[in-house]
């Protein structure tokens, strides 16, 4: 095949749809893997855990966070966007009553926190909140 | 020993027995991730608090562990209850080795 100028735009352009598809499920795999890591894989229900969480965080550094989790042992939180998406993991002892936290976390963009429970008879609920970051927090 | 370490908490003086309180803690920390560079182009290495617990009279209320993506100076809200007078301990562990702790009193009458 002759290089000619339309096989080059031809050819470049398919890269660029191959490699922005190759990009985006390698970042959401990586929380999944390290959810799985909990989990063991196992089913996941919806409903007792819930996120508290800015819509819009202007500032990706410091983006507040708060859960509640009624009857979990364990709560670990993740960010499916960041370089690292494993964010904190939460122990409850017997003299936690609510079993609810705050914190401050770092986001590298706009993306879902997503926050997996281990509740007490071992099975986990999880959910998730979308952020939308406007300037992000990993440096650079 | 990273520089200018300080914790901060907030706990109430007192309480009634089996009330539930809550706690905020905040320490003074850089949390560096691991991720940014310096101006020539040299990673800069990780230095963060990785672990936090509560503890009440030696019973544990919260263990965290922490990740590069917690925001720099690590704050936590989290509630206890408090069945007895006695002390609240607070410890925060450093990728460096250094322990800071903090202790609380709070009466119950």
């Amino acid at each position: 095949m002759k290089l000619t100028r339309r096989n080059m735009i031809a050819i470049s352009s398919g890269a660029a749809v191959v490699a922005s598809f190759g990009a985006m499920p390698a970042f959401a795999s990586l929380a999944d893997d390290a959810i799985a890591e909990i989990t063991g894989g196992a089913e996941m229900g919806e409903g007792a855990l819930t996120i508290t969480a800015p819509e819009i965080a202007e500032n990706g550094n410091t983006v507040p966070i708060s859960f509640d989790a009624p009857g979990a042992v364990m709560v670990a939180l993740f960010a499916d966007g960041n370089p690292t998406p494993k964010v904190a993991s939460f122990k409850f002892g017997k003299l936690s009553p609510s079993h609810s936290a705050s914190t401050r976390i770092r986001l590298a963009g706009t993306q879902n926190v997503v926050a997996v429970a281990q509740m007490e008879d071992g099975s986990f609920q999880k959910t998730q909140a979308n952020i939308k970051v406007t300037i992000g927090g990993c440096g650079g | 020993m990273a520089k200018g370490v300080k914790p901060r908490v907030k706990v109430p003086k007192t309480a009634s027995a089996g009330e539930t309180i809550t706690i905020k803690t905040l320490i003074s920390h850089k949390m560096e991730s691991g991720q940014r560079k310096d101006s020539d182009g040299n990673a800069i290495p990780r230095s963060i608090i990785n672990r936090f617990t509560a503890d009440f009279n030696g019973e544990n209320v919260i263990d965290v562990t922490l990740e590069p993506a917690v925001s720099t100076n690590p704050y936590f809200q989290f509630d206890s209850v408090v069945p007895e007078s006695g002390d609240f301990k607070f410890t925060w562990y450093d990728d460096d080795g250094s322990v800071y702790e903090e202790t609380k009193s709070i009466k119950v009458g």
